[in-house]
């Protein structure tokens, strides 16, 4: 079970580009449709549980099928499997990257790609305000918690808890009012 | 001393890291910059080559910070560090599994404490894109023209889904012209 893990998720860590999300389609091709691991239902469940949960959507899944499917040595082979991919690309750029951004041809493309690359962060935020049902009101939480970031320098560690205490709190209260 | 400071704030970035790829870039760009483990000028050429190689984002980062910063091991305990939170927080998850859907599917706090996070998950996008807009990376009005052409055809899929535009918003493509474009107009 470990190598069988390890092997479709190898293949799916290496073909995928474009990050977590890009392979849940080729996720649930190879372990629902082709493989059988688990059904269509306990999939869904699953993405809701990896993206709710803080960590990488990618490993998240693997974690979860890997337990699901072969217990603690399918998490070993399906985890190796989904991030050995990145990793040794990774190393492998990182190690002749310093010698190459010297070359002039090099350093001429990154100027071009640089503000592409803030373009690529900043259009999906249309996408996401979109999916996430967003309102006038609702905007102000996004347009703070950027402010802080951007301007006041507060690390998006605090914003994340301070989002999750204060809608704890203003849950609690809420309740505590009407059950007076 | 500097192992433990890469591994600690990989582990934070795990943990903290809500909302995929994209999100966690604004946790990653404010720890390697704090330590000066990496230039901001440094970092956005890390997304761009993260965005053209496989793997999720994080863990590129996580590799090629922990490999400039600390070389091979480095690079080892960085990537191990990102993925541990998930290790611990999901394999509870699972082992719960069957009680925690009861519990949880409805519970009002759990749901509403989702939903705002997802509000602070745009800012936190948002913000990886604010703290990038500066001169290393904007250096004259040509920076500006590919940016409004890039951001232009990565939204336009939202208003004609059909094949041409899905093909012409791929990041992968939009990077490589970039680069092509940057060859031409800076070479």
């Amino acid at each position: 079970m470990f190598f069988q893990l390890f092997w479709t998720y190898l293949k799916i860590g290496t073909f995928t580009l474009g990050g977590g999300y890009a392979m849940l389609p080729l996720i649930q091709r190879e372990v629902v449709d082709r493989q059988g691991w688990i059904d269509e239902e306990e999939f869904l469940n699953m993405i809701a549980l990896a993206q709710a949960a803080p960590g990488l959507i990618a490993v998240n899944s693997a974690i979860f099928i890997g337990w699901r499917v072969g217990g603690w040595r399918g998490v070993c082979g399906a985890v190796l499997g989904a991030v050995l991919p990145s990793f040794l690309i990774i190393l492998a750029i990182a190690m002749v990257f310093q010698d190459w951004k010297e070359q002039p041809a090099v350093e001429a493309a990154f100027k071009g790609i640089r503000p592409a690359v803030v373009a690529l962060i900043a259009a999906p935020l249309f996408k996401m305000a979109k999916s996430a049902k967003i309102s006038w009101i609702t905007a102000l939480i996004p347009i703070a918690a950027a402010l802080l970031i951007w301007l006041g320098h507060v690390n998006p560690v605090w914003v994340i808890l301070a989002t999750i205490v204060l809608t704890l709190c203003s849950i609690w209260l809420f309740s505590y009012r009407s059950s007076k | 001393m500097l192992y433990l400071a890469l591994f600690l704030s990989f582990f934070k970035i795990g943990l903290f890291g809500f909302g995929g790829g994209l999100a966690i870039l604004s946790l990653i760009q404010m720890e390697v910059e704090s330590h000066g483990w990496m230039s901001q000028q440094e970092f956005v050429d890390i997304v761009a080559v993260s965005q053209v190689t496989p793997g999720p984002i994080g863990i590129n980062c996580a590799t090629y910070v922990g490999y400039t910063a600390a070389g091979f091991w480095g690079s080892v305990l960085t990537t191990t560090a990102i993925v541990l939170p998930s290790l611990i927080i999901m394999l509870s998850i699972c082992k719960a599994y069957f009680w925690l859907s009861h519990k949880f599917q409805g519970n009002p706090y759990y749901e509403q404490t989702l939903r705002m996070l997802r509000f602070t998950v745009i800012g936190l996008v948002a913000s990886a894109a604010l703290m990038l807009i500066k001169p290393t990376n904007f250096i004259d009005a040509t920076s500006w023209i590919i940016f409004a052409v890039v951001a232009a055809l990565t939204i336009l899929p939202n208003f004609a889904k059909n094949k041409v535009t899905e093909v012409i918003s791929h990041p992968i493509l939009l990077i490589v012209l970039a680069g092509v474009a940057g060859y031409f107009i800076y070479a």
